[in-house]
Protein backbone atom coordinates (compact mmCIF):
# COMPACT_ATOMS: atom_id res chain seq x y z
CA UNK A 1 0.00 0.00 0.00
CA UNK A 2 1.52 3.58 1.24
CA UNK A 3 -0.62 5.12 -1.65
CA UNK A 4 -1.95 8.87 -1.15
CA UNK A 5 -5.27 8.67 -2.93
CA UNK A 6 -6.50 11.95 -4.19
CA UNK A 7 -10.15 13.07 -5.49
CA UNK A 8 -12.80 14.97 -5.21
CA UNK A 9 -15.72 14.88 -2.69
CA UNK A 10 -19.29 13.44 -3.54
CA UNK A 11 -21.29 14.69 -0.58
CA UNK A 12 -24.31 11.85 1.12
CA UNK A 13 -26.58 12.01 3.66
CA UNK A 14 -26.77 10.10 6.99
CA UNK A 15 -28.45 6.42 5.96
CA UNK A 16 -27.19 5.50 2.63
CA UNK A 17 -28.60 2.08 2.13
CA UNK A 18 -27.58 -0.17 -0.45
CA UNK A 19 -30.67 0.45 -1.96
CA UNK A 20 -29.85 4.34 -3.03
CA UNK A 21 -26.63 2.26 -3.53
CA UNK A 22 -27.39 -0.22 -6.49
CA UNK A 23 -31.23 -0.16 -6.03
CA UNK A 24 -32.44 -3.71 -6.07
CA UNK A 25 -35.02 -3.25 -9.09
CA UNK A 26 -31.39 -3.69 -11.19
CA UNK A 27 -31.03 -7.38 -9.61
CA UNK A 28 -31.64 -8.54 -13.73
CA UNK A 29 -28.05 -6.48 -14.31
CA UNK A 30 -25.87 -8.72 -11.35
CA UNK A 31 -24.70 -10.77 -13.93
CA UNK A 32 -23.66 -7.53 -16.13
CA UNK A 33 -21.30 -5.64 -13.81
CA UNK A 34 -20.27 -3.19 -16.45
CA UNK A 35 -24.17 -2.33 -16.53
CA UNK A 36 -24.63 -2.76 -13.63
CA UNK A 37 -22.05 0.00 -12.19
CA UNK A 38 -23.92 2.65 -14.77
CA UNK A 39 -26.07 2.84 -12.02
CA UNK A 40 -24.69 3.37 -9.20
CA UNK A 41 -26.06 5.74 -6.33
CA UNK A 42 -28.88 6.51 -8.93
CA UNK A 43 -31.57 6.47 -6.41
CA UNK A 44 -29.59 8.57 -4.04
CA UNK A 45 -27.53 11.24 -6.89
CA UNK A 46 -28.67 11.02 -10.76
CA UNK A 47 -26.09 12.04 -12.12
CA UNK A 48 -23.23 10.61 -10.06
CA UNK A 49 -22.22 7.76 -12.36
CA UNK A 50 -21.90 10.53 -15.23
CA UNK A 51 -20.37 13.05 -12.57
CA UNK A 52 -17.16 10.52 -10.74
CA UNK A 53 -14.05 10.23 -11.86
CA UNK A 54 -11.19 7.75 -11.04
CA UNK A 55 -9.88 8.21 -7.66
CA UNK A 56 -12.90 10.70 -6.19
CA UNK A 57 -14.37 10.03 -2.60
CA UNK A 58 -17.77 9.15 -1.60
CA UNK A 59 -18.40 11.07 1.70
CA UNK A 60 -21.36 9.79 3.83
CA UNK A 61 -22.43 10.76 7.17
CA UNK A 62 -23.63 7.77 9.83
CA UNK A 63 -24.93 4.16 8.95
CA UNK A 64 -23.62 4.29 5.24
CA UNK A 65 -23.96 1.07 3.79
CA UNK A 66 -27.27 -0.04 5.73
CA UNK A 67 -29.49 -2.54 4.34
CA UNK A 68 -29.06 -6.14 2.23
CA UNK A 69 -25.95 -7.70 2.02
CA UNK A 70 -25.63 -7.65 -1.37
CA UNK A 71 -21.84 -7.01 -2.24
CA UNK A 72 -22.77 -5.37 -5.33
CA UNK A 73 -23.20 -2.32 -3.49
CA UNK A 74 -19.39 -1.77 -2.60
CA UNK A 75 -18.25 -3.41 -6.12
CA UNK A 76 -20.13 -0.60 -8.22
CA UNK A 77 -18.59 1.67 -6.32
CA UNK A 78 -15.30 0.58 -6.54
CA UNK A 79 -15.90 0.06 -10.50
CA UNK A 80 -16.80 3.34 -10.75
CA UNK A 81 -13.27 4.20 -10.23
CA UNK A 82 -14.21 5.68 -6.09
CA UNK A 83 -10.89 5.23 -4.09
CA UNK A 84 -12.43 5.55 -0.70
CA UNK A 85 -15.67 5.69 1.22
CA UNK A 86 -15.56 7.75 3.87
CA UNK A 87 -18.18 7.95 6.54
CA UNK A 88 -18.89 8.84 10.36
CA UNK A 89 -19.96 5.26 10.83
CA UNK A 90 -20.49 2.09 8.44
CA UNK A 91 -23.40 -0.85 8.65
CA UNK A 92 -21.56 -3.88 9.47
CA UNK A 93 -22.03 -6.39 6.05
CA UNK A 94 -21.29 -3.21 4.20
CA UNK A 95 -17.80 -2.49 6.29
CA UNK A 96 -16.85 -6.00 5.54
CA UNK A 97 -17.94 -6.61 1.74
CA UNK A 98 -16.04 -3.52 1.35
CA UNK A 99 -12.73 -4.56 2.60
CA UNK A 100 -13.34 -8.24 1.35
CA UNK A 101 -13.19 -6.19 -2.18
CA UNK A 102 -10.79 -4.07 -1.48
CA UNK A 103 -12.16 -0.63 -1.43
CA UNK A 104 -10.72 1.22 1.65
CA UNK A 105 -13.66 2.24 3.92
CA UNK A 106 -12.59 5.04 6.62
CA UNK A 107 -14.56 6.09 9.60
CA UNK A 108 -14.19 9.40 10.33
CA UNK A 109 -15.88 12.72 11.15
CA UNK A 110 -16.99 13.99 7.85
CA UNK A 111 -19.17 17.29 9.08
CA UNK A 112 -16.52 19.54 7.59
CA UNK A 113 -16.17 17.99 4.46
CA UNK A 114 -18.49 19.12 1.65
CA UNK A 115 -19.22 18.49 -2.15
CA UNK A 116 -16.26 19.12 -4.43
CA UNK A 117 -13.59 19.41 -1.82
CA UNK A 118 -10.46 18.28 -3.16
CA UNK A 119 -9.33 15.41 -0.35
CA UNK A 120 -6.11 13.16 -0.37
CA UNK A 121 -6.12 10.52 1.83
CA UNK A 122 -2.87 8.53 3.32
CA UNK A 123 -4.06 4.77 4.24
CA UNK A 124 -0.78 4.22 6.18
CA UNK A 125 -0.24 7.54 8.56
CA UNK A 126 -4.32 7.53 8.73
CA UNK A 127 -4.63 10.89 7.82
CA UNK A 128 -7.43 12.85 5.18
CA UNK A 129 -5.90 16.27 4.30
CA UNK A 130 -8.79 18.69 2.80
CA UNK A 131 -7.04 20.60 0.18
CA UNK A 132 -10.06 22.52 -0.16
CA UNK A 133 -9.93 23.96 3.19
CA UNK A 134 -6.61 23.39 4.55
CA UNK A 135 -7.69 20.94 7.14
CA UNK A 136 -6.72 17.69 8.24
CA UNK A 137 -8.51 15.02 9.75
CA UNK A 138 -8.01 11.66 10.88
CA UNK A 139 -9.84 8.43 10.53
CA UNK A 140 -10.31 5.09 13.11
CA UNK A 141 -7.74 2.60 12.45
CA UNK A 142 -9.31 -0.74 10.28
CA UNK A 143 -9.04 -3.39 12.98
CA UNK A 144 -6.04 -5.54 11.92
CA UNK A 145 -7.18 -8.63 10.70
CA UNK A 146 -9.24 -6.74 8.05
CA UNK A 147 -6.67 -4.43 7.02
CA UNK A 148 -4.26 -8.11 6.19
CA UNK A 149 -7.07 -8.38 3.58
CA UNK A 150 -7.34 -5.15 2.71
CA UNK A 151 -3.82 -5.20 1.43
CA UNK A 152 -4.21 -8.14 -0.45
CA UNK A 153 -6.57 -6.60 -2.48
CA UNK A 154 -9.47 -8.78 -0.86
CA UNK A 155 -10.81 -11.67 0.52
CA UNK A 156 -10.73 -14.09 -2.53
CA UNK A 157 -7.18 -12.95 -3.57
CA UNK A 158 -6.32 -13.49 0.74
CA UNK A 159 -7.44 -16.55 0.70
CA UNK A 160 -5.54 -17.58 -2.23
CA UNK A 161 -2.66 -16.88 -1.56
CA UNK A 162 -2.83 -17.88 2.36
CA UNK A 163 -5.13 -20.70 1.72
CA UNK A 164 -6.36 -20.08 5.06
CA UNK A 165 -7.96 -17.51 7.44
CA UNK A 166 -4.81 -16.01 9.31
CA UNK A 167 -6.07 -14.20 12.00
CA UNK B 1 -17.59 -14.35 34.05
CA UNK B 2 -20.68 -15.67 32.32
CA UNK B 3 -21.34 -15.86 28.73
CA UNK B 4 -24.29 -14.70 27.06
CA UNK B 5 -25.92 -16.33 24.10
CA UNK B 6 -23.93 -15.62 21.60
CA UNK B 7 -20.70 -16.06 23.65
CA UNK B 8 -21.83 -19.75 24.49
CA UNK B 9 -22.73 -21.06 20.87
CA UNK B 10 -18.80 -19.54 19.21
CA UNK B 11 -16.93 -20.54 22.15
CA UNK B 12 -18.11 -24.18 21.63
CA UNK B 13 -17.76 -23.87 17.74
CA UNK B 14 -14.83 -22.58 17.69
CA UNK B 15 -13.48 -24.13 20.23
CA UNK B 16 -11.83 -21.55 22.30
CA UNK B 17 -13.32 -19.52 25.60
CA UNK B 18 -14.57 -16.24 23.65
CA UNK B 19 -15.55 -13.45 24.95
CA UNK B 20 -17.18 -10.05 23.50
CA UNK B 21 -14.69 -8.30 21.18
CA UNK B 22 -12.53 -11.70 20.41
CA UNK B 23 -12.38 -11.98 16.79
CA UNK B 24 -12.49 -16.29 16.27
CA UNK B 25 -12.55 -18.90 13.63
CA UNK B 26 -15.48 -20.58 13.20
CA UNK B 27 -16.93 -23.59 11.72
CA UNK B 28 -20.18 -23.22 9.87
CA UNK B 29 -23.30 -25.86 10.04
CA UNK B 30 -24.82 -24.07 7.28
CA UNK B 31 -23.97 -21.86 4.36
CA UNK B 32 -26.94 -20.63 1.51
CA UNK B 33 -27.16 -17.91 -1.05
CA UNK B 34 -30.49 -16.88 -2.53
CA UNK B 35 -30.93 -16.01 -6.23
CA UNK B 36 -29.57 -12.14 -6.57
CA UNK B 37 -26.36 -13.21 -4.23
CA UNK B 38 -26.31 -16.71 -5.77
CA UNK B 39 -24.62 -15.84 -9.24
CA UNK B 40 -21.61 -13.53 -7.72
CA UNK B 41 -21.34 -15.83 -4.59
CA UNK B 42 -20.56 -18.42 -7.21
CA UNK B 43 -18.23 -16.64 -9.58
CA UNK B 44 -16.30 -15.59 -6.28
CA UNK B 45 -16.76 -19.51 -5.73
CA UNK B 46 -14.94 -20.52 -8.32
CA UNK B 47 -12.41 -17.15 -8.74
CA UNK B 48 -10.54 -19.48 -5.06
CA UNK B 49 -8.76 -21.99 -5.72
CA UNK B 50 -10.22 -24.68 -4.06
CA UNK B 51 -13.33 -25.31 -6.07
CA UNK B 52 -15.47 -28.31 -3.67
CA UNK B 53 -17.64 -27.67 -1.09
CA UNK B 54 -16.82 -28.33 2.25
CA UNK B 55 -20.08 -29.65 2.71
CA UNK B 56 -22.81 -29.70 0.27
CA UNK B 57 -25.30 -31.05 2.42
CA UNK B 58 -24.92 -28.39 4.38
CA UNK B 59 -24.86 -25.53 1.36
CA UNK B 60 -28.26 -24.75 0.02
CA UNK B 61 -29.13 -22.31 -2.73
CA UNK B 62 -32.35 -20.89 -2.49
CA UNK B 63 -34.38 -19.26 -5.95
CA UNK B 64 -36.51 -17.12 -4.13
CA UNK B 65 -36.02 -13.62 -4.82
CA UNK B 66 -37.24 -13.14 -8.29
CA UNK B 67 -39.36 -16.57 -8.87
CA UNK B 68 -40.69 -18.00 -10.96
CA UNK B 69 -38.30 -15.48 -13.15
CA UNK B 70 -39.77 -11.74 -14.71
CA UNK B 71 -37.32 -11.76 -16.99
CA UNK B 72 -34.85 -13.04 -19.58
CA UNK B 73 -31.17 -11.85 -17.58
CA UNK B 74 -32.87 -13.64 -14.13
CA UNK B 75 -33.90 -16.43 -16.18
CA UNK B 76 -30.35 -16.79 -17.12
CA UNK B 77 -28.98 -16.63 -13.59
CA UNK B 78 -31.63 -19.04 -12.45
CA UNK B 79 -29.68 -21.66 -14.62
CA UNK B 80 -26.48 -21.01 -13.42
CA UNK B 81 -27.07 -21.85 -10.17
CA UNK B 82 -28.97 -25.00 -10.83
CA UNK B 83 -26.39 -26.14 -12.81
CA UNK B 84 -24.29 -25.17 -10.18
CA UNK B 85 -26.60 -27.40 -7.80
CA UNK B 86 -25.94 -30.23 -9.75
CA UNK B 87 -22.10 -29.67 -10.05
CA UNK B 88 -21.30 -29.17 -6.66
CA UNK B 89 -24.31 -31.47 -5.15
CA UNK B 90 -25.44 -28.68 -2.91
CA UNK B 91 -29.34 -28.57 -1.29
CA UNK B 92 -31.42 -26.95 -4.23
CA UNK B 93 -34.68 -24.69 -3.02
CA UNK B 94 -36.38 -23.85 -6.61
CA UNK B 95 -39.03 -21.71 -7.70
CA UNK B 96 -42.26 -22.09 -5.32
CA UNK B 97 -40.25 -23.62 -2.13
CA UNK B 98 -40.65 -20.63 -0.45
CA UNK B 99 -38.13 -17.62 1.13
CA UNK B 100 -34.92 -18.71 2.21
CA UNK B 101 -35.20 -17.61 5.99
CA UNK B 102 -38.65 -19.45 6.03
CA UNK B 103 -37.44 -22.56 4.80
CA UNK B 104 -34.12 -22.68 6.79
CA UNK B 105 -36.52 -22.62 9.19
CA UNK B 106 -38.63 -25.06 8.80
CA UNK B 107 -36.11 -27.36 7.36
CA UNK B 108 -31.92 -26.72 8.44
CA UNK B 109 -31.73 -24.26 11.28
CA UNK B 110 -30.93 -25.94 14.76
CA UNK B 111 -30.31 -24.19 18.31
CA UNK B 112 -26.65 -23.30 18.93
CA UNK B 113 -25.72 -23.66 15.30
CA UNK B 114 -23.34 -21.25 13.41
CA UNK B 115 -25.20 -20.10 9.97
CA UNK B 116 -23.98 -17.59 7.43
CA UNK B 117 -26.00 -16.72 4.74
CA UNK B 118 -25.68 -14.12 2.25
CA UNK B 119 -28.91 -12.52 2.95
CA UNK B 120 -28.60 -9.46 5.94
CA UNK B 121 -32.11 -11.36 7.05
CA UNK B 122 -29.92 -14.39 7.26
CA UNK B 123 -30.10 -13.39 11.03
CA UNK B 124 -33.96 -14.69 10.98
CA UNK B 125 -32.24 -18.01 12.37
CA UNK B 126 -31.73 -16.43 15.74
CA UNK B 127 -35.28 -17.33 16.57
CA UNK B 128 -34.42 -21.11 16.86
CA UNK B 129 -31.27 -20.26 19.13
CA UNK B 130 -28.99 -20.21 16.23
CA UNK B 131 -25.96 -17.48 15.74
CA UNK B 132 -27.19 -16.31 12.09
CA UNK B 133 -25.53 -13.58 10.12
CA UNK B 134 -25.76 -12.47 6.92
CA UNK B 135 -22.73 -11.58 4.61
CA UNK B 136 -21.85 -10.80 1.23
CA UNK B 137 -21.04 -13.01 -1.45
CA UNK B 138 -16.69 -13.18 -0.77
CA UNK B 139 -17.25 -14.26 2.86
CA UNK B 140 -19.90 -16.54 2.03
CA UNK B 141 -17.72 -17.96 -1.08
CA UNK B 142 -15.33 -18.53 1.38
CA UNK B 143 -17.51 -20.12 3.79
CA UNK B 144 -18.73 -22.25 1.23
CA UNK B 145 -15.55 -23.49 0.20
CA UNK B 146 -13.18 -23.62 3.90
CA UNK B 147 -16.66 -24.70 6.13
CA UNK B 148 -15.92 -21.72 8.08
CA UNK B 149 -15.58 -18.42 8.73
CA UNK B 150 -14.28 -15.39 11.29
CA UNK B 151 -16.15 -13.75 13.56
CA UNK B 152 -15.73 -10.61 15.78
CA UNK B 153 -17.56 -11.51 19.10
CA UNK B 154 -20.14 -9.25 19.40
CA UNK B 155 -20.91 -7.31 22.07
CA UNK B 156 -25.25 -8.02 23.50
CA UNK B 157 -27.94 -5.67 24.39
CA UNK B 158 -30.35 -7.64 26.24
CA UNK B 159 -33.82 -7.05 25.39
CA UNK B 160 -36.13 -8.12 28.52
CA UNK B 161 -39.66 -7.67 27.88
CA UNK B 162 -42.21 -8.56 30.32
CA UNK B 163 -46.24 -8.92 30.89
CA UNK B 164 -48.45 -10.04 27.59
CA UNK B 165 -49.42 -8.73 24.76
CA UNK B 166 -52.64 -7.10 24.57
CA UNK B 167 -54.73 -8.34 21.79
CA UNK B 168 -53.72 -7.49 18.15
CA UNK B 169 -50.35 -6.47 19.25
CA UNK B 170 -47.74 -8.85 18.52
CA UNK B 171 -43.84 -9.54 18.03
CA UNK B 172 -43.57 -7.23 14.49
CA UNK B 173 -44.88 -4.34 16.95
CA UNK B 174 -42.19 -4.83 19.54
CA UNK B 175 -39.67 -5.00 17.29
CA UNK B 176 -41.11 -1.64 15.58
CA UNK B 177 -41.02 -0.09 18.47
CA UNK B 178 -37.38 -1.46 19.59
CA UNK B 179 -35.79 -0.17 16.70
CA UNK B 180 -37.62 3.66 16.93
CA UNK B 181 -36.27 3.37 20.39
CA UNK B 182 -32.49 2.58 19.15
CA UNK B 183 -32.61 3.85 15.90
CA UNK B 184 -31.20 1.94 12.72
CA UNK B 185 -27.49 1.99 14.16
CA UNK B 186 -28.25 1.79 17.19
CA UNK B 187 -27.44 -1.98 17.81
CA UNK B 188 -24.39 -1.94 14.94
CA UNK B 189 -22.09 -4.27 15.64
CA UNK B 190 -23.99 -5.82 18.53
CA UNK B 191 -26.33 -9.02 19.30
CA UNK B 192 -29.44 -8.27 20.55
CA UNK B 193 -29.97 -10.94 23.08
CA UNK B 194 -33.91 -11.54 23.91
CA UNK B 195 -35.13 -12.87 27.28
CA UNK B 196 -37.97 -11.97 29.87
CA UNK B 197 -41.73 -13.78 30.63
CA UNK B 198 -42.60 -12.99 27.59
CA UNK B 199 -40.38 -14.13 25.40
CA UNK B 200 -40.47 -17.44 27.45
CA UNK B 201 -43.88 -17.67 26.18
CA UNK B 202 -43.70 -16.41 22.91
CA UNK B 203 -44.16 -18.81 19.76
CA UNK B 204 -41.34 -19.20 17.15
CA UNK B 205 -42.86 -17.65 14.58
CA UNK B 206 -42.92 -14.48 16.84
CA UNK B 207 -39.56 -15.02 17.52
CA UNK B 208 -38.83 -15.36 14.21
CA UNK B 209 -39.98 -12.11 13.25
CA UNK B 210 -38.00 -10.36 15.78
CA UNK B 211 -34.98 -12.17 15.36
CA UNK B 212 -35.74 -10.91 11.10
CA UNK B 213 -35.71 -7.50 11.84
CA UNK B 214 -32.83 -7.14 14.76
CA UNK B 215 -31.05 -6.30 11.49
CA UNK B 216 -32.45 -3.43 11.07
CA UNK B 217 -31.14 -1.76 13.82
CA UNK B 218 -27.70 -2.75 12.45
CA UNK B 219 -27.57 -5.62 14.70
CA UNK B 220 -25.53 -8.66 13.86
CA UNK B 221 -27.53 -11.19 15.57
CA UNK B 222 -30.71 -11.21 16.87
CA UNK B 223 -30.86 -14.12 19.25
CA UNK B 224 -33.33 -16.00 21.53
CA UNK B 225 -32.76 -18.99 24.05
CA UNK B 226 -33.38 -22.76 23.46
CA UNK B 227 -36.53 -23.58 25.39
CA UNK B 228 -39.83 -26.21 25.10
CA UNK B 229 -41.09 -23.65 22.49
CA UNK B 230 -38.07 -24.42 20.42
CA UNK B 231 -38.13 -28.07 21.46
CA UNK B 232 -41.59 -28.23 20.58
CA UNK B 233 -41.26 -26.39 16.79
CA UNK B 234 -38.39 -28.60 15.83
CA UNK B 235 -40.72 -31.92 16.69
CA UNK B 236 -43.38 -30.80 14.57
CA UNK B 237 -40.20 -30.38 11.67
CA UNK B 238 -39.25 -33.87 11.77
CA UNK B 239 -36.32 -32.65 13.99
CA UNK B 240 -37.03 -33.53 16.96
CA UNK B 241 -33.21 -34.75 18.01
CA UNK B 242 -31.60 -31.27 17.42
CA UNK B 243 -32.84 -29.90 20.38
CA UNK B 244 -30.69 -28.29 22.40
CA UNK B 245 -31.60 -26.35 25.51
CA UNK B 246 -29.61 -22.66 25.31
CA UNK B 247 -29.84 -20.22 27.86
CA UNK B 248 -27.50 -17.32 28.70
CA UNK B 249 -25.86 -17.49 32.01
CA UNK B 250 -27.51 -15.64 34.59
CA UNK B 251 -24.23 -13.85 35.27
CA UNK B 252 -23.21 -13.11 31.23
CA UNK B 253 -21.91 -9.87 30.88
CA UNK B 254 -24.16 -7.58 28.71
CA UNK B 255 -23.27 -3.84 27.05
CA UNK B 256 -27.14 -2.56 27.61
CA UNK B 257 -30.17 -3.67 28.65
CA UNK B 258 -33.43 -2.39 27.54
CA UNK B 259 -36.52 -3.43 29.18
CA UNK B 260 -39.90 -3.24 27.47
CA UNK B 261 -43.66 -4.29 28.89
CA UNK B 262 -45.32 -5.82 26.60
CA UNK B 263 -48.36 -4.70 28.12
CA UNK B 264 -47.35 -0.91 26.93
CA UNK B 265 -47.20 -1.84 23.34
CA UNK B 266 -49.61 -1.09 20.63
CA UNK B 267 -49.61 -1.41 17.15
CA UNK B 268 -46.62 0.44 15.61
CA UNK B 269 -45.72 1.35 12.22
CA UNK B 270 -42.51 2.17 10.29
CA UNK B 271 -42.89 5.28 7.91
CA UNK B 272 -41.13 6.00 4.51
CA UNK B 273 -37.82 5.33 4.34
CA UNK B 274 -36.30 4.73 7.38
CA UNK B 275 -37.30 1.83 9.62
CA UNK B 276 -36.78 3.75 12.43
CA UNK B 277 -38.95 6.06 11.68
CA UNK B 278 -41.85 4.74 13.68
CA UNK B 279 -45.34 6.08 15.14
CA UNK B 280 -48.20 3.97 16.72
CA UNK B 281 -50.66 3.21 13.83
CA UNK B 282 -53.80 4.82 15.53
CA UNK B 283 -52.02 8.01 14.51
CA UNK B 284 -51.42 8.08 11.16
CA UNK B 285 -55.23 7.32 10.22
CA UNK B 286 -55.27 10.08 7.64
CA UNK B 287 -53.16 7.88 5.42
CA UNK B 288 -54.88 5.84 2.31
CA UNK B 289 -53.46 3.46 0.76
CA UNK B 290 -53.33 1.49 -2.11
CA UNK B 291 -51.52 -1.78 -1.72
CA UNK B 292 -51.49 -3.84 1.12
CA UNK B 293 -48.60 -7.00 0.98
CA UNK B 294 -48.64 -9.57 3.71
CA UNK B 295 -46.09 -12.11 3.09
CA UNK B 296 -42.08 -12.24 3.11
CA UNK B 297 -39.39 -13.71 5.59
CA UNK B 298 -41.19 -10.87 8.52
CA UNK B 299 -44.92 -12.12 8.10
CA UNK B 300 -45.63 -14.64 5.50
CA UNK B 301 -46.14 -17.27 8.07
CA UNK B 302 -49.40 -19.61 9.06
CA UNK B 303 -49.95 -17.62 11.83
CA UNK B 304 -49.99 -14.29 10.20
CA UNK B 305 -51.80 -16.00 7.09
CA UNK B 306 -54.36 -17.02 10.08
CA UNK B 307 -54.51 -13.59 11.09
CA UNK B 308 -55.31 -12.39 8.08
CA UNK B 309 -57.97 -14.99 7.06
CA UNK B 310 -59.46 -14.32 10.64
CA UNK B 311 -60.15 -10.71 10.40
CA UNK B 312 -60.87 -10.58 6.40
CA UNK B 313 -63.42 -13.51 6.87
CA UNK B 314 -66.87 -11.94 5.57
CA UNK B 315 -65.59 -8.54 4.80
CA UNK B 316 -63.90 -6.96 1.74
CA UNK B 317 -61.09 -5.19 0.91
CA UNK B 318 -61.28 -1.20 0.47
CA UNK B 319 -62.14 -1.25 -3.28
CA UNK B 320 -58.97 1.10 -4.26
CA UNK B 321 -56.80 -1.27 -2.27
CA UNK B 322 -54.95 -4.11 -3.79
CA UNK B 323 -53.91 -6.84 -1.04
CA UNK B 324 -51.11 -9.29 -2.07
CA UNK B 325 -50.43 -12.19 0.21
CA UNK B 326 -47.76 -14.56 -0.30
CA UNK B 327 -47.31 -17.70 1.88
CA UNK B 328 -43.47 -17.95 3.10
CA UNK B 329 -43.67 -21.59 1.94
CA UNK B 330 -44.74 -24.34 0.09
CA UNK B 331 -45.48 -25.84 3.35
CA UNK B 332 -47.67 -22.70 4.53
CA UNK B 333 -49.29 -22.13 1.20
CA UNK B 334 -50.89 -25.32 1.81
CA UNK B 335 -51.37 -25.38 5.41
CA UNK B 336 -52.98 -22.31 4.72
CA UNK B 337 -55.28 -24.14 1.59
CA UNK B 338 -56.23 -26.67 4.05
CA UNK B 339 -57.18 -24.75 6.84
CA UNK B 340 -59.62 -22.44 4.15
CA UNK B 341 -57.16 -19.51 4.77
CA UNK B 342 -56.91 -18.98 1.18
CA UNK B 343 -60.44 -19.24 0.39
CA UNK B 344 -61.54 -16.55 2.24
CA UNK B 345 -58.76 -14.07 1.79
CA UNK B 346 -59.80 -14.89 -2.15
CA UNK B 347 -63.16 -14.05 -1.15
CA UNK B 348 -62.51 -11.23 0.77
CA UNK B 349 -60.71 -10.13 -2.98
CA UNK B 350 -57.06 -10.59 -1.88
CA UNK B 351 -54.53 -11.70 -4.58
CA UNK B 352 -52.31 -15.06 -3.48
CA UNK B 353 -48.68 -14.26 -5.01
CA UNK B 354 -46.44 -17.86 -5.33
CA UNK B 355 -44.20 -18.59 -2.54
CA UNK B 356 -41.06 -16.45 -2.69
CA UNK B 357 -40.20 -12.55 -1.89
CA UNK B 358 -43.04 -11.48 -4.44
CA UNK B 359 -43.34 -7.88 -3.67
CA UNK B 360 -40.74 -7.37 -0.89
CA UNK B 361 -37.60 -5.97 -3.13
CA UNK B 362 -39.65 -4.35 -6.09
CA UNK B 363 -38.56 -7.16 -8.60
CA UNK B 364 -41.79 -8.16 -9.69
CA UNK B 365 -45.72 -8.84 -8.22
CA UNK B 366 -46.23 -5.75 -6.83
CA UNK B 367 -43.79 -3.27 -8.13
CA UNK B 368 -45.38 0.89 -6.79
CA UNK B 369 -46.12 3.15 -9.28
CA UNK B 370 -45.31 6.82 -8.67
CA UNK B 371 -46.83 8.25 -5.55
CA UNK B 372 -48.42 5.16 -4.63
CA UNK B 373 -48.71 4.11 -1.11
CA UNK B 374 -47.90 0.17 0.12
CA UNK B 375 -48.38 -0.43 3.65
CA UNK B 376 -46.37 -3.93 4.02
CA UNK B 377 -45.10 -6.60 6.46
CA UNK B 378 -41.75 -6.42 5.14
CA UNK B 379 -39.27 -5.35 7.41
CA UNK B 380 -37.68 -2.74 4.72
CA UNK B 381 -39.07 0.77 3.54
CA UNK B 382 -36.09 1.96 2.03
CA UNK B 383 -36.99 4.73 -0.81
CA UNK B 384 -37.08 2.85 -3.59
CA UNK B 385 -37.47 -0.76 -2.18
CA UNK B 386 -40.28 -1.78 -3.74
CA UNK B 387 -38.90 -0.71 -7.40
CA UNK B 388 -39.46 2.27 -7.74
CA UNK B 389 -38.07 5.53 -5.48
CA UNK B 390 -41.51 7.39 -6.26
CA UNK B 391 -43.29 5.27 -4.32
CA UNK B 392 -44.03 5.26 -0.16
CA UNK B 393 -43.85 2.23 1.97
CA UNK B 394 -44.70 1.73 5.23
CA UNK B 395 -44.53 -1.45 7.66
CA UNK B 396 -46.44 -3.01 10.17
CA UNK B 397 -48.40 -6.15 11.53
CA UNK B 398 -50.34 -8.60 9.59
CA UNK B 399 -53.28 -7.64 12.02
CA UNK B 400 -52.74 -4.00 11.15
CA UNK B 401 -52.20 -4.73 6.93
CA UNK B 402 -55.34 -6.89 7.34
CA UNK B 403 -57.44 -3.89 9.13
CA UNK B 404 -56.35 -1.50 6.81
CA UNK B 405 -56.88 -3.35 3.65
CA UNK B 406 -60.23 -2.85 4.65
CA UNK B 407 -60.47 0.48 5.48
CA UNK B 408 -58.16 1.56 2.84
CA UNK B 409 -56.05 3.86 5.37
CA UNK B 410 -54.00 2.95 8.09
CA UNK B 411 -55.65 1.54 10.43
CA UNK B 412 -54.89 0.58 14.65
CA UNK B 413 -56.57 -2.94 14.30
CA UNK B 414 -58.07 -2.55 17.98
CA UNK B 415 -60.01 0.23 16.22
CA UNK B 416 -61.52 -1.89 13.35
CA UNK B 417 -62.00 -4.79 14.97
CA UNK B 418 -63.48 -3.82 18.88
S1 LIG C 1 -38.79 -11.62 1.71
FE1 LIG C 1 -37.83 -9.63 1.38
S2 LIG C 1 -36.48 -9.31 3.12
FE2 LIG C 1 -37.05 -11.48 3.09
S3 LIG C 1 -35.39 -12.49 1.98
FE3 LIG C 1 -36.98 -11.97 0.48
S4 LIG C 1 -36.41 -9.95 -0.31
FE4 LIG C 1 -35.25 -10.29 1.56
Amino acid sequence: MGAVLKGRAFKFGNDVSTDLIIAGKYAHLRSNLPELAKHVMEDASPDFAKKVKPGDFIVGGSNFGLGSSREHAPLVIKMAGVSAVLAKSFARIFFRNAINQGLPVLICDTDRIVEGDKLEVSLDEGVIKNVTKKEQYTFTKIPPAMLSILNEGGLIPYINKYGDFKI
Amino acid sequence: MGKTLSEKILSAKSGVDASAGDIVVSPVDLVFVQDTTGPLTVRQFKAGRKQTLAAPDRTALFIDHAAPSPNRQLSNDHMFLREFAAESGCLLFDAGSGVCHQLVAEKLANPGDVIVGADSHTVTAGGLGAFATGMGSSDIAVAMSLGKTWFRVPESFRVAVTGNFSKWVEAKDLIIYLIGLIGADGATYKALEFGGEAVDRMPVSQRLTIANMAVEAGAKVGIFPSDHITRDFLKKQGRADKYKALQPDRDAAYERQIDIEANRLEPMVSQPHTVDNTAPARTLSNIKINQVFIGTCTNGRLEDIAVASHILKNRKKHPSVRLLVCPASGRVLTDAMNLGYIKTIIEAGGVILPPGCAACLGLHQGVLGDGEVCLSTANRNFKGRMGNPEGLIYLASTATAAASAITGRITDPREALS
